[in-house]
Parts: C-alpha cells; structure tokens; sequence
C-alpha cells in the first residue's frame, strides 16, 4: 500500500535535513527520485546515499528561468513525473518594522512563487496520466505565526491556501495536493541552540523532543502513496502536538 | 466534413463523452456540451497532440465551439 515502485520524483531542496531524508524515504518506498538544489556537492551526497541513479538536476530556485527549465529537465530525465514535493525553502528573519522588502521578496519569491511554477508545470503531465501528487513542504510557522518571520510565515500559509485551491480544480483528474506542516525538527540549525532555548522550545512541545527529518519523510512517503489516495488538500501536521489543530 | 473536423470530433466525443451528432458546428464545449474549464484546457491538449502543433494560451481561449476548434486547426496545419 506505501509502495512507490515505477513511480517517478522531484524533491526541491534535496541538499540537506528534511529534503535529503524525504527524497531518501521515496526512493527506499521503490520510487525514482530526480534531486534538486543549489549544492551539488551535497546533492551527489544524497545521491550516494540513495545508492541508486538518482539523477542530480541543480536549480536555483530564486530565478524563475532555472524554475522554469527544473520539470522538463526531470521529466527527460525519468521519462515523466508523478511526484513532486515542494521542499525547498530559505529563511530571511527580521522584525516587521524593520523587514526590507528585498528579505520579504527573496523569501515569498523561493518558498512560494517556485513553488507555483513548478505546481503549474507538472500539471500537463499529470492531468494526461490521470495520476500526480503533489506536496508541499509547509510549516507550523505559516498555521501559528511567529515573531520575525512575516515573510517566512506568509510564504508558508501561502502554500497551503495554494495547494487547497489547486487540489480543488485537479481533485478529479487523479492528482491529490497536499502540505506537510512540519514543526520543529532536529536539524543544524536547531543544534546551535543553548539549553536555555531548547528547554524553552521543548516546553512548548507536548512531546517533549524535537521532531526527526525521518518522522517528516515517512508523511511524505504516506501522501505520495496509494494509501493516500482519497486525502487532498489537506494540511498534515507534524508537530509532536504542538498545535494541535 | 473535412479529416480536421472529423479528428476533432473523435477526441471530443472521446472526451466528453458525448454523442457524435451533438458535436455541431456551433456547438460550445462548455454550455452544449457538458465540458468544464479543465476539459477545455485538456481538450486543447488532446488537439496539440493530434495535430502536433501549439496553440498559445490566447489562442485556446478563443476556442470555444467545435466549429471555432477545427477552423484554428484547419489554419494551422494548412
């Protein structure tokens, strides 16, 4: 039922932390998985991981000419596409009244706009296959909100308003799209912190603990699966019951 | 009937499921025959691949009946 034999992937942000773990869990589920992100370095890493030809498509997502060419270059690449999860994402935090609108475009600009082309692109494909799922890598941040990240949060609500209206127009041509709101997630980023903020952090959590990349990849292996089939549209949040919404 | 509207009457019979004899010139695709916005959209599809040509996003949105399909694709791939 989670079996994703003969199935064909795109994960945005494949580099690192979650994308890595998301395009890993795909391919161990069966699936081919095309990587994309700025690092290529890191890219063949996850590639060596995955231990299978897992074509390297490098892409940055701030310029919509290399957005643009990513889906046709996957496509040739795995011979079409039937699962494309939105992953990549950027921060660029600052207090609202101090925000510059070049943070605030950056950041709606790879989280958002990207990830409107490529939902846009894939489209053609899917709807002649009558099959796709996509999803969208979200945050808690964009349900909740959080101090000095308005333009992180609006590109995180953003894709969830996006995909829902999208799941609406394509529900009956076989392509679901979904969000993965993840929390907090153990990562590099989160090993810098002190213990005072992590206990402050960690207070917050009902569970207790920060999340894995791997707790978030198997949601995405379950959306992209059969299992999923009747689920669109919807946000699956993943937050160890920090909202539990 | 020419082989053009005789090609794009099968695809949207096919697709819309409809009988052959409501496929009319003056026919539209969405208020005489069931189709809604996605299936223009992927009726303009089936046609660019029957016909291996591209139709422009202004161009497919002039095509609204059976008659407007085959004259634009009578032109284009006359």
């Amino acid at each position: 039922m989670f079996d994703l034999s003969g199935k064909r992937a795109l994960v945005t942000g494949a580099s690192g932390g979650i994308g890595r773990e998301i395009a890993k869990s795909l391919a161990a589920a069966g699936a081919t998985v095309a990587l994309s992100g700025t690092r290529v370095g890191a890219l063949e890493d996850t590639a060596r991981e995955i231990g299978e030809n897992s074509p390297i498509l490098p892409c940055n997502l701030s310029k919509l000419d290399e957005v643009d060419k990513l889906v046709p270059s996957a496509e040739a690449a795995l011979g079409g596409i039937d699962i494309l999860v939105n992953n990549a994402g950027m921060t660029r935090d600052n207090i609202f009244m101090r925000m510059k609108d070049e943070e605030w475009d950056e950041v709606i600009a790879v989280n958002l706009t990207a990830a409107f082309h490529l939902n846009r692109a894939v489209l053609r494909p899917m709807m002649k296959q009558r099959f796709g799922r996509i999803i969208g890598i979200s945050s808690v941040v964009g349900v909740m909100g959080n101090p000095g990240q308005g333009n992180y949060a609006a590109s995180k609500a953003g894709l969830i308003g996006m995909n829902k209206a999208l799941a609406h127009e394509v529900a009956s041509r076989g392509i679901t799209v979904n969000s993965i709101a993840p929390g907090f997630i153990a990562s590099a980023m989160t090993d810098e912190l002190n213990d005072k903020q992590r206990e402050q952090i960690l207070s917050t959590i009902p569970a207790n603990r920060l999340g894995t990349a791997q707790e978030v990849a198997g949601c995405a292996v379950f959306l992209a699966s059969d299992a999923a089939a009747y689920i669109t549209g919807h946000t699956l949040n993943v937050n160890g019951g920090m909202a539990m919404i | 009937m020419s082989d053009v509207a005789d090609r794009v009457r099968k695809i949207v019979v096919e697709h819309l499921n409809v009988d052959a004899e409501k496929v009319v010139e003056k026919a539209s695709f969405i208020d005489d025959l069931g189709a809604d916005s996605l299936d223009q959209v992927e009726l303009v599809m089936a046609f660019e691949e029957e016909f291996s040509v591209e139709i422009p996003d202004d161009a497919a949105e002039q095509i609204q009946t059976f008659g407007d399909a085959v004259s634009f694709l009578t032109k284009a791939v006359g």
